[in-house]
């Protein structure tokens, strides 16, 4: 009898294997949810970059549903989302904040000045530090933070329109609601 | 795109930061020691798997950047390593935090060596007591070599 | 056209390979012959239209067909022609039919060297390999056919991704695969033990060659995919635990138990069951391997390009060849004998608990890699298992199993005694402790991991030395030849020296290594590890499809020039791609090691990263060592001998050579007892 109880094991613990396997197999090892998910977006000062002895802050936007979009002009997959962003901004009522990384003043208007520029207000995060608060890894990244200053969702990459209408979009209208 | 545009933009992305390096070769032992254990064991998200001590991705020598301001502030390596995982998640550590989900990832192999230790010493007091030599499931070629074994070696 | 010949031969196997698969075994279970009789010619035929449709495919790179997808996705017309073959495994698809060819060679191999097997036992190992076969032709026609078309063909290819377009990664792959493919022969003989219920000492020994040469084969291409990270990805690292690596680990583990058991399977027929369930596994690993590999389920630096409808098939694969023989297993097992008899202290014992702390260890890889998944699939979180780790659980492992790899050779079959044991090793173990005390504070500073890998390589060393000598010198005094000794006993010796190599170049680059990370202009020096090197500038040039920048440094130890080091920065054009070659000063007590960073500033200034790494290439030597060893143990007459006479006196013919190595440690320990 106990002989058996070796090969059944092997064959039940392979099965969960399986099942895990067959699980994994629809779930994307590079999604990396964002450690701040659902907890007080870190506050930051920044310099605007236009008018860079403006300054604009996480408390500025206390009581609003918004989108601060990370971005970069050195950042070739930015140039995916950009149109979607204009589109958007031209419709209103679209409230991104850009948050330029890393990147040069000049380098980062003239980018804006080609392409159009979407946002309400862009803050200039020479050093990435703002960044690294935000656990930023990849640029483009787009942050749903809503009224009491929590971050609701984060998305890695660009934003493509069904990403827009599926869910950063529902999702803000719930936070509105 | 022009070829020399995007070879200037891809060494711009990973450009590391000049003061890191310096200051490297002025810092003491014991700070560089401690400096390498806490990188190696960080992950460079950008990279897949990489320890950001080992890269040179610009995110990896920022962060390399703030361990060492973190240090020199005196932090504990714990506090360093916390700061890392929140703002990067539990992703970002590449020694996994001893905690209730992790506790089967710790637990597993000395569970594997109990269970292995029990099943050898059962399996060993089995051919030792029972008899063993039970002819009628033993092969004949193997009852012929047993014995020839025994023959040549001089055994009764 | 080439391409359709290839579609078309790939076709044919498949047919044949369904052929192979169903008769033979048919007929053996019916006592057929002429059924049987099929095995060998459809091996051969499935392997020559294999090799046809391989052929073909290479044609297609060589002659920069860009109509051939694959081809145009993996290759480029400017690739160096040595790239242009080894792209045609660089990809997923080329990849997969490199796979068939191996698995078609091995067991065209197999109907080739089993002429003394009786045909019922040839018939089902052909059988069953012929449908692993199907599954994985299937796999290729359905959804990664290399042979898709694009029309119109493209003016030139994608390019190969320059990390591939290296001498080391053109003949990993083929070693890598011959080693996981080769575990298939160990697994047919494995399942065609069970399907006839005759599972023995013969068996052992038909089987034990097959999976030692691919174990050598496995263990060969690690070492190679180390050593390619090693001077390639330029961070100076040779092991990183990322789940590609352990893929192939994880089966490399299970081979080596599955080699040591067999010798026990083989010599006292105990353990039977065991053996068979380990050979299960171990092919088993080669798949999960194939399948973390080939689905993008874990994130890994190594993956091929990500595709969830091939991860699903290789899934279902997975499920039903290894659920297939699980159950098998289950089901026949259970009635096989228990074998000879054996004392607590015997060699069976050693071998038995070598056989347990791998599995253990094997157990520990696969938690630690499969352990996000798990959280992940769970919805509990994400988290990354890393080298810490690793290195946490699987070194105290391996300490263990070394302490009982010294001892394990010279202990006795069947019954052994403590005292003597002790007697014989207590010299062996008191040089060791004293070394490992000693070197770590000649070469600098002490510390616990030094000197625990000292102890651990001292101690293999020492006990291989009296195992030697006793063998020697009892031998001689018994009236033996010297020579008499069989090669399969220093095969065994000999890997075990690579195993103690291996660990003498771990611990000192782990304990020993340094590196700094500098910036420096042209005539700047920085000196690391007693070696001091100075920077000369870079400069630029064209290879064939790459720009690239060429850095200077001269290496200086003691005031004397020994080496200009050339490392590159490069620039593939087809893949935008940057590439580090790092320039390598190589010394058998240590390597110089440099890899160029970025441009600092206008005049000049680059930042480097300099490394001095003792004894690193001992970690490939080592497992060099292990693999000749291996082959060395093939070699032995045994295989040959034994063979021939079975066909003169029929399979039950007892090997009773001197020379065989089944009969001389009791007859050894006998003599001893007189002496």
């Amino acid at each position: 009898m106990s002989r058996r109880v070796l090969p059944i094991t092997v064959i039940v613990m392979f099965l969960a294997m399986l099942g895990f396997f067959y699980k994994g197999l629809q779930l994307d090892p590079q999604k990396l949810p964002s450690a701040l998910l659902d907890k007080a977006a870190p506050s930051f000062t920044l310099p605007q970059l236009h008018d860079a002895s403006k300054t604009f802050s996480l408390e500025d936007m206390k009581g609003k549903v918004w989108l601060l979009n990370v971005w970069a002009s050195w950042c070739a997959a930015c140039r995916q989302e950009h149109p979607l962003f204009m589109q958007l901004a031209r419709q209103g009522g679209f409230p991104i904040y850009g948050l330029n990384y890393k990147d040069e003043v000049a380098d980062a208007k003239q980018w804006l000045k080609q392409l159009g520029d979407p946002y309400i207000v862009s803050i200039s995060d020479l050093e990435g530090n703002v960044g690294i608060d935000y656990g930023v890894y990849g640029v483009p990244e787009t942050f749903l933070i809503d009224k009491e200053g929590v971050i609701r969702y984060k998305h890695v990459g660009p934003v493509s329109r069904t990403d827009w209408t599926e869910i950063i979009e529902p999702k803000m209208k719930e936070l509105e609601g | 795109m022009n070829r020399k545009i995007v070879l200037l933009i891809v060494m711009l992305l990973c450009a590391p930061f000049l003061q890191a390096n310096e200051a490297q070769l002025r810092e003491d032992p014991a700070i560089k020691e401690r400096f390498k254990a806490i990188a190696s064991e960080l992950r460079c998200l950008k990279c897949q798997n990489q320890t950001i001590y080992d890269s040179h991705a610009g995110l990896a020598d920022d962060l390399k950047k703030q361990i060492r301001n973190q240090i020199n502030a005196g932090k504990t390596d714990a506090e360093i390593v916390d700061y890392m995982v929140t703002r990067y998640g539990d992703f970002v550590r590449f020694n996994p935090a001893v905690d209730t989900k992790n506790i089967f990832l710790w637990v597993g192999p000395f569970v594997f060596l109990v269970i292995g230790g029990l099943l050898l010493y059962r399996y060993i007091n089995v051919r030792r007591n029972e008899a063993v030599d039970d002819n009628e499931s033993i092969s004949e070629d193997d009852r012929l070599k047993a014995k020839s074994i025994l023959e040549q070696s001089g055994d009764k | 056209m080439l391409p359709e010949i290839g579609n078309i031969a790939l076709i044919m196997a498949l047919v044949i390979a369904v052929i192979q698969g169903t008769f033979p075994i048919y007929g053996a279970a019916k006592g057929n012959v002429a059924m049987m009789s099929i095995a060998r010619p459809a091996a051969a035929a499935q392997f020559i239209f294999v090799a046809i449709s391989f052929g073909c495919l290479v044609a297609a790179f060589v002659t920069n067909d860009f109509s051939v997808l694959y081809a145009t996705n993996h290759s480029n017309s400017q690739l160096p022609m040595l790239y242009k073959v080894s792209a045609v495994w660089g990809g997923h698809e080329g990849s997969m039919l490199l796979w068939m060819l191996m698995i078609a060679g091995w067991g065209w191999s197999v109907a080739l060297f089993s002429r003394k097997l009786p045909l019922e036992m040839v018939a089902r190992v052909i059988g069953v390999m012929g449908l692993l076969a199907v599954g994985f032709f299937w796999f290729v026609l359905e959804t990664s056919n290399p042979f898709e078309r694009i029309l119109p063909a493209l003016a030139d290819g994608r390019d190969l991704n320059p990390l591939l377009q290296d001498p080391g990664l053109a003949i990993h792959p083929p070693m890598l695969y011959m080693g996981y493919v080769g575990f298939s022969v160990a697994f047919a003989f494995a399942i065609a033990a069970l399907l006839s219920g005759k599972m023995d000492a013969t068996w052992a020994r038909w089987s034990r060659p097959w999976t030692t040469i691919a174990w050598v084969f496995l263990t060969f291409g690690i070492a190679l995919g180390s050593w390619w990270a090693y001077y390639e990805l330029g961070w100076g690292g040779w092991w990183f635990w990322d789940p590609v690596e352990n893929a192939s680990f994880m089966p490399w583990i299970v081979g080596t138990a599955l080699v040591h058991s067999l010798a026990v399977t083989e010599k006292r027929g105990s353990f039977k069951n065991w053996t068979v369930l380990l050979a299960i596994f171990a092919f088993s690993l080669s798949l999960l391997g194939t399948f973390l590999v080939r689905s993008g389920v874990l994130t890994s630096v190594h993956s091929f390009a990500v595709d969830p409808e091939r991860g699903l098939f290789i899934l279902i694969y997975l499920g039903v060849v290894v659920g297939t023989s699980l159950i098998l297993y289950a089901w026949r097992a259970p009635k096989v004998g228990l074998g000879g008899r054996f004392a607590l202290v015997s060699r069976e014992t050693f071998l038995l608990t070598n056989n347990v702390l791998l599995i253990v260890a094997c157990g520990a890889v696969l938690l630690g890699t499969l352990y996000p998944l798990v959280l992940d699939a769970l919805g509990v979180g994400k988290i990354s298992v890393g080298p810490p780790y690793f290195d946490m659980v699987f070194v105290p492992i391996m300490a263990v199993l070394v302490f009982f790899m010294g001892i394990g050779p010279l202990v006795r079959w069947k019954k052994a005694e403590i005292p003597d044991l002790v007697s014989k090793l207590k010299y062996a173990a008191g040089v060791s402790v004293v070394t490992a005390v000693l070197v770590p504070f000649i070469m600098g500073e002490w510390s616990f991991m030094k000197s625990l890998g000292i102890l651990m390589a001292a101690w293999i060393l020492s006990s291989i030395f009296v195992g030697i000598r006793n063998r020697i010198v009892l031998s001689a005094k018994a009236g033996g030849k010297i020579g008499s000794l069989s090669r399969s006993y220093y095969g065994m010796q000999l890997a075990h020296f690579g195993v103690a190599v291996f660990i003498i170049g771990v611990t000192m680059v782990n304990g020993y290594e340094e590196d700094k990370d500098v910036s420096m202009n042209v005539g700047d020096t920085v000196e690391v590890g007693g070696y001091t090197f100075r920077f000369d500038g870079v400069k630029s040039a064209q290879g064939p499809n790459y720009e690239t920048q060429i850095g200077t440094l001269t290496l200086f130890h003691d005031g004397v020039e020994i080496d200009v080091m050339r490392p590159e920065k490069r620039y593939y054009n087809v893949q935008q791609q940057v590439m580090t070659e790092a320039a390598i000063d190589t010394g058998i007590f240590g390597d110089r090691y440099v890899s160029l960073g970025e441009p600092l500033g206008t005049r000049g200034g680059w930042s480097v990263r300099v490394y001095s790494k003792p004894f690193v290439d001992w970690i490939w030597a080592g497992c060099f060592l292990m693999g000749v060893g291996g082959f060395l143990a093939v070699s032995d007459k045994r295989y040959r001998l034994s063979s021939r006479k079975k066909s003169k006196r029929g399979i039950d013919e007892t090997p009773d050579t001197e020379n065989d190595e089944s009969a001389k440690p009791v007859m050894v320990s006998v003599n001893e007892g007189k002496v």
